[in-house]
């Protein structure tokens, strides 16, 4: 309000960022969920020696096709199990009420939430690729910039797919149930379990219409030095939009 | 010096106005409150006006409808009808101003499990234009000790201080205080009722919800009675004990026995009850005077004599016909 005050004090927002951002920190086993999992899971695929060695049905090495898939991980892990039980809970605990009798909206905690899982999805994604790079000699994207640009595009439409069960789920037990009948699908059309490439001609067709299967192979594409294919980013965009607009329409601030 | 008087009278005015002390109008005014979730209406015309500087309770059964208008008065329910204005200002449509002249502590609401009492203090404080100081705050509240605590550790007690310092910090001109001691032990109530008392002295008004008569009746300057939606009765605790029937408690056990008639003719009784040969008479202190005299003119000795007051107790279970 006054400009001594806007000069010497931290904006609300940021205050309630800062706060989250602390609380964030003291989730331990969850950190480990969203930034060690993934890399170690990478680590543990890479450690197989057949997955190094060129494969003449996928034309790349294996541990090529599951770099882009354990960035996803990371986006999924973060979205999906991470933020839902955390914003759902603080609607059930009250936390959204007793932040609406200040002058600030509860909404600054939920974008510092969506905020914080975000970067960290983020983070753990580099650190894949990171060790892909110097572990396992997988090229960095050679598309840089529609890499960039269907990475981003599947950040939000994980977070609005945790934003929307956070949204759906009454409890934050029921939250991480949801999150959790979510979470292996999604990793399936990922393509953990198997290339989306190798998959059953039908299968992919289907895989590539869900959000983490067009991920998926926008980012390969790219990791290739391929623009990606409007197709895939058109469902990806489609997605997030959708997700979030219903996130939107069904969250209930109590 | 017609300029002079004019600023002596007035400026000292302004002043007050300005900072909102005047009492010429109240600080929450609520008339004709109207709400329903579905079919149920659980508001239903409930009008009542605070006073800057004064202990307000709303006092009734669970399931009056306390809850429900103080959400109204703090803007976190949209009444179906009436109007309700804090500082003059409507707690829906000037939500932002509202939450900086009022500061409510909710009946359940929980904070982050992980967050000790200071960052919470400090993060509170940030979300205001001119926050209180947090550390005499949190000292006047007896939470010095536990600063650095978790949220999700603290006793009953310690949770509900952190709430009133949190209701109090963005220096609010009146607090609401939701069912504020339910779920502590007699002790920590006893402590939070002192709490309650010091925050009114130091001018901020009190909007207090409560089941518990003996909490009212301790703290509240008025106190509205509220029953299934509705207010029954409005008044000063005292007043509201006077009003009822049989606002003076006899009970004695008579040497030799009583004629009903001559009980039953006592003036101003309101009740008579005999067990096991104890008698306890609802009256007034006329009923008292009438019944000494009668006892000396049988001579018949009142063993064990006891004349109390009716406490609120009885006369919220009169007023809102819980009983008979």
């Amino acid at each position: 309000m006054s400009t001594i005050a806007a000069v010497r004090r931290t904006s609300p927002r940021t205050a309630v960022l800062r706060a989250e951002a602390r609380l964030f920190r003291r989730e331990a086993g969850t950190l480990f969920w969203m930034l060690g999992f993934p890399p170690l899971l990478l680590v543990i695929l890479g450690s197989i020696r057949s997955f190094r060695k060129f494969d003449a049905g996928l034309g790349m090495r294996v541990i090529d096709v599951y770099v882009p898939t354990l960035v996803l991980v990371a986006l999924i892990v973060t979205g999906l199990q991470a933020m839902p039980p955390v914003i759902t809970g603080y609607r059930e605990r009250g936390i959204l009420r007793r932040m609406s009798l200040t002058p600030v909206r509860p909404s600054a905690l939920l974008t510092a939430q969506m905020g914080l899982n975000g970067a960290a999805g983020v983070l753990s994604a580099l650190v894949c690729l990171t060790i892909g790079r110097l572990a396992f000699d997988v090229q960095l994207p050679k598309q840089a910039v529609g890499y960039a640009l269907a990475f981003l595009l599947t950040v939000t439409a994980a977070l609005a797919l945790g934003a929307l069960i956070s949204a759906l789920a009454p409890t934050a037990r029921l939250a991480t149930g949801i999150g959790m009948v979510v979470f292996f699908p999604c990793l399936f059309s990922a393509g953990l379990w198997a290339p989306v490439q190798s998959m059953p001609h039908t299968l992919r067709e289907i895989v590539v219409l869900l959000p983490f299967g067009a991920a998926s192979q926008a980012l390969e594409q790219a990791a290739a030095g391929h623009w990606p294919a409007w197709s895939h980013l058109g469902v990806l965009t489609a997605w997030a939009v959708v997700l979030t607009a219903a996130a939107a329409r069904w969250f209930r601030w109590e | 010096m017609p300029g002079l008087s004019r600023r002596a009278m007035w400026a000292p005015y302004a002043v007050r106005e300005a900072l909102g002390m005047t009492s010429t109008s109240p600080i929450v005014e609520v008339s004709n409150l109207r709400k329903a979730y579905g079919v149920r209406t659980v508001v239903d015309e409930v009008s009542f006006s605070v006073d800057e500087g004064e202990i307000f309770g709303i006092l009734g059964p669970n399931g009056a409808g306390k809850t429900t208008t103080v959400e109204c008065v703090e803007g976190l329910r949209v009444p179906d009808g009436g109007r309700v204005r804090v500082a003059g200002l409507d707690p829906v449509a000037d939500h932002a101003a509202v939450t900086q002249v009022l500061g409510a502590q909710l009946q359940e609401s929980e904070l982050q499990a992980k967050l000790t009492v200071r960052e919470a203090l400090e993060l509170y404080a940030a979300l205001y234009p001119n926050p209180a100081d947090w550390r005499p705050l949190a000292e006047r509240l007896g939470l010095t000790g536990r600063l650095n605590t978790r949220f999700g550790v603290l006793s009953g007690g310690q949770k509900q201080r952190l709430f009133i310092a949190l209701a109090l910090i963005g220096n609010p001109r009146v607090v609401v205080l939701d069912e504020l001691t339910t779920g502590l032990d007699p002790r920590a109530r006893r402590d939070t009722w002192e709490i309650v008392e010091d925050v009114r002295d130091r001018g901020v008004t009190v909007l207090l919800v409560t089941h518990f008569m003996e909490e009212a009746q301790r703290l509240c300057d008025r106190i509205a009675l509220i029953d299934k939606g509705r207010i029954t009765a409005l008044d000063t605790p005292q007043g509201l004990i006077s009003r009822t029937a049989g606002s003076t408690i006899i009970s004695f056990t008579p040497s030799a026995p009583l004629d009903d008639a001559d009980v039953a003719a006592l003036p101003a009784l309101a009740s008579v009850e005999n067990k096991d040969g104890r008698i306890t008479l609802g009256g007034s202190d006329e009923t008292v005077t009438a019944l000494l005299s009668l006892l000396a003119r049988h001579r018949i000795t009142a063993h064990q004599l006891r004349v109390t007051d009716a406490t609120l107790d009885d006369a919220f279970l009169d007023l809102t016909g819980a009983t008979q």
